[in-house]
């Protein structure tokens, strides 16, 4: 190569890396905080496969505003303090957007720690987008405007449990089991309150809060729900304690129907097999079955055929595309002005019409309590089984009052 | 009654399976006076061999397939790793395994991946065996026990009734003596590593199943496994025996307790709103084989049947 052409080479060479630096300065990044190891690591694994299926649904449609959408992803073994590291790390890296929803724990230091940050850098704020923390505090008492919630919370979700309940005579007593940490506390006090006001004849033989994570054979607790002879078992865990819990259930035998949240996904459906047919039931505003258009299913098969597993969150799609909404009417990044969009916002989904509430930024979502059956059109994690809609609640129906008092940004 | 009997099967099934990871630890510590911290990371790799072995020659080759190569595993550590850090001192190879263990881990998760591998239960065994109070008992559980009374009774024909046996109890008091009647007393010390390292691997094969196999599967067994030595005595197999089948009905038995401290303590009129009176027996469960470490090195130091004190 002659000096000439080297000259030559290095100024193309120059301009081109200029070019990708421009480029970068359009992408919106969205960082996402979430286990991507350890016990829960397919669990935040699943869910930025959703992420970024969902970005790149909108950059095939021309983007947010005309920015192309980046999902970065940052692991917080689901530890508090190690999730402020990396929301530190993601803020360095230029992210505006937080994505997180594994562990209630995680997201009551998010939002503190997102909310003082906004405070002490003016023109920097962060959005905090939080897809599946369910603690009903987040919009309650600690609600702040800068957190976003797409999931129904704990109350939300056991009202339309219990509303099933009080139609079931038969059943007079139940055991509450959930995971030791805020979440599993919120689920097992909102299991106590509503089931005492709803159907007071049914005994509460047994609440049980267990290590998150660290339970590796549920059949003790199995067995000790079995001798307390309870014909309900209401069960707020999730990820690796969901799969296990079932795993055990299964092998003694213990055949009452499990009300869950999470009974429907991410492994818990491949552990329960043929036995759990007709007893297993979750509330979600999502599961296969539910009637949409061709469109939709088609989404839901691409995205199953292209990440080799199930589509299991429709909140990320709703999440994405109700920012998507918002960044477009700003036409910028201007997060104080996105936050103010999505406030109030509506937005249709494949489901239904949601409402993101102004006064604690909390999600209304049609829900739908499903039965694991067989002979469904669509299964789930290729068991042959699936989920069978038994109830529709409007998204009206779900709401519950909030004690929240946003202090909204002068 | 039923919960007394679920508790007791429970509790020796997890038993045994603390005294498979507890025994080879126990005998190489015994040996070698090394503690060896990487002895978790050995059971961790009995469930993924058995896995992946599983996966072309089915369950029953990896049944003993996986803890020879475990074993093998284990020799060569000891051949070309402990060997040389002997020399140094215990300090250096306690670092030394301590190493080793975090190497394993992240070598797990670069070759089969950061989650939970579906290492299952094989189908011949997926049945439920017999019917308790209601309640279905599963056949690979006694399979399980199965195992682990086989594996104890050959461990003790091997140590207490062989020619090996006895060479191998001489180098545990005696190496100097045992190498001045002609043995080769370093390998007897790799055999001995290997065969630890097996015993970790044989819980790993039947153990991952039965719980879960993922790379953190050995940072959650490991310090259990070094309560059940210490509170066994170091280097005592009859302790270690003692301490598994102990802490494991501790473990089981804790979370089939229902009352909490408010119940138990209503004389000192504790109420049930308070933190402390809230605290039910079964939320501590994970606590107390820690609590029995502690309580066990403040007063008997040597452990139930160990011979020396730290």
């Amino acid at each position: 190569m002659s000096k000439g052409n080297l000259l030559k080479s290095s100024l193309v060479a120059l301009l081109l890396s200029g070019g990708v630096l421009s480029a970068e300065a359009e992408v919106i990044k969205i960082g996402y905080i979430d286990p991507l190891s350890g016990p829960f690591g397919s669990t935040g694994d699943a869910g930025v496969k959703h992420f970024r299926y969902a970005a790149e649904e909108i950059n095939a449609a021309g983007g947010m505003g005309g920015m192309q959408v980046e999902v970065v992803a940052f692991d917080n073994k689901i530890n508090p303090k190690e999730s402020l590291v990396q929301l530190q790390k993601a803020i360095d890296q230029g992210v505006r957007f937080i994505a997180q929803g594994n562990g209630s724990s995680v997201a009551n230091a998010l939002t503190d720690a997102i909310a003082k940050h906004n405070k002490r850098n003016p023109g920097e704020e962060v959005l905090f987008l939080n897809y599946a923390a369910v603690d009903p505090a987040l919009t309650n008492k600690k609600c702040n405007y800068w957190h976003f919630r797409f999931d129904a919370h704990v109350d939300m979700k056991m009202a339309g449990l219990t509303d099933w309940l009080r139609d079931q005579k038969d059943i007079k007593s139940a055991y509450i089991l959930a995971q030791d940490y805020s979440y599993g506390r919120a689920f097992t006090a909102a299991a106590k309150s509503m089931i005492e006001e709803k159907r007071p004849d049914i005994k509460i033989v047994g609440a049980e809060l267990h290590p998150i994570g660290k339970v590796k054979d549920f059949t003790p607790y199995v067995q000790k729900m079995m001798s307390a002879k309870a014909d309900v078992v209401f069960t707020g865990n999730w990820g690796t304690d969901m799969t296990l819990l079932v795993k055990a259930a299964n092998a003694s035998g213990h055949t009452v129907p499990y009300l869950t949240f999470y009974g429907g996904g991410l492994g818990a459906p491949t552990a329960m097999g043929k036995s759990a047919v007709g007893l297993v039931k979750q509330i979600t505003e999502f599961h296969e079955n539910i009637e949409a258009s061709e469109k939709q299913m088609a989404r839901v098969d691409d995205f199953e055929k292209t990440n080799n597993l199930d589509y299991y969150y429709e909140r990320v799609f709703t999440l994405m595309n109700m920012l998507d909404k918002a960044v477009d009417a700003v036409g910028s990044v201007d997060v104080p002005k996105v936050a103010a969009e999505l406030e109030g916002m509506t937005y249709e989904t494949p489901y239904g019409e949601v409402t993101m509430r102004a006064d604690d930024h909390q999600l209304m979502q049609p829900l739908y309590i499903s039965t694991f059956s067989e002979g469904v059109a669509r299964d789930v994690e290729n068991t042959g089984y699936g989920f069978k809609t038994d109830i529709t609640i409007p998204a009206a129906a779900t709401e519950t009052p909030t004690t929240c008092r946003m202090r909204r940004p002068s | 009654m039923e919960t007394v009997v679920f508790a007791l099967l429970n509790g020796l099934i997890y038993g045994l399976l603390l005294f498979m990871l507890s025994s080879g630890l126990t005998l190489i510590f015994s040996m070698m006076g090394v503690l060896n911290m990487a002895h978790a990371s050995f059971y961790m790799l009995g469930a993924y061999f058995a896995f992946t072995l599983g996966q072309h020659t089915g369950f029953w080759f990896a049944l003993f397939l996986a803890p020879i190569c475990v074993g093998a595993a284990g020799a060569c550590v000891e051949k070309w790793g402990l060997r040389k850090v002997h020399a140094r001192g215990h300090v250096a190879e306690l670092l030394f395994t301590f190493g080793l263990a975090y190497v394993i881990e992240e070598l797990v998760k670069i070759v089969w991946g950061k989650f939970a591998v579906a290492y299952e239960i094989p189908p011949e065994l997926n049945y439920s065996l017999f019917e308790l109070f209601g309640s279905q008992y599963p056949a690979y559980r006694i399979f399980m026990l199965a195992v682990s009374i086989a594996m104890l009774a050959g461990l003790w024909y091997l140590l207490k009734r062989t020619r090996i046996g006895l060479i191998i109890q001489a180098s545990l008091t005696h190496p100097h003596m045992v190498s001045h009647l002609g043995h080769n007393v370093p390998r007897i010390f790799m055999l001995v590593f290997a065969a630890g390292c097996a015993l970790a691997g044989l819980a790993g094969v039947i153990g991952g199943n039965y719980l879960v196999t993922e790379p953190s599967m050995a940072f959650s067994i490991g310090p259990i496994v070094f309560v059940v030595v210490v509170v066994g005595g170091m280097g005592s197999l009859e302790g270690a025996f003692i301490a598994s089948l102990l802490i494991g009905f501790l473990q089981t038995f804790a979370i089939s307790i229902d009352s909490s401290f408010a119940e138990i303590f209503s004389f000192a009129g504790l109420s049930a709103d308070g933190d402390i009176g809230r605290i039910t027996i079964a939320s501590l469960a994970p606590m107390l084989p820690f609590l029995l470490l502690v309580l066990m090195l403040m007063l008997r130091p040597r452990g139930l049947m160990g011979e020396r004190e730290f």
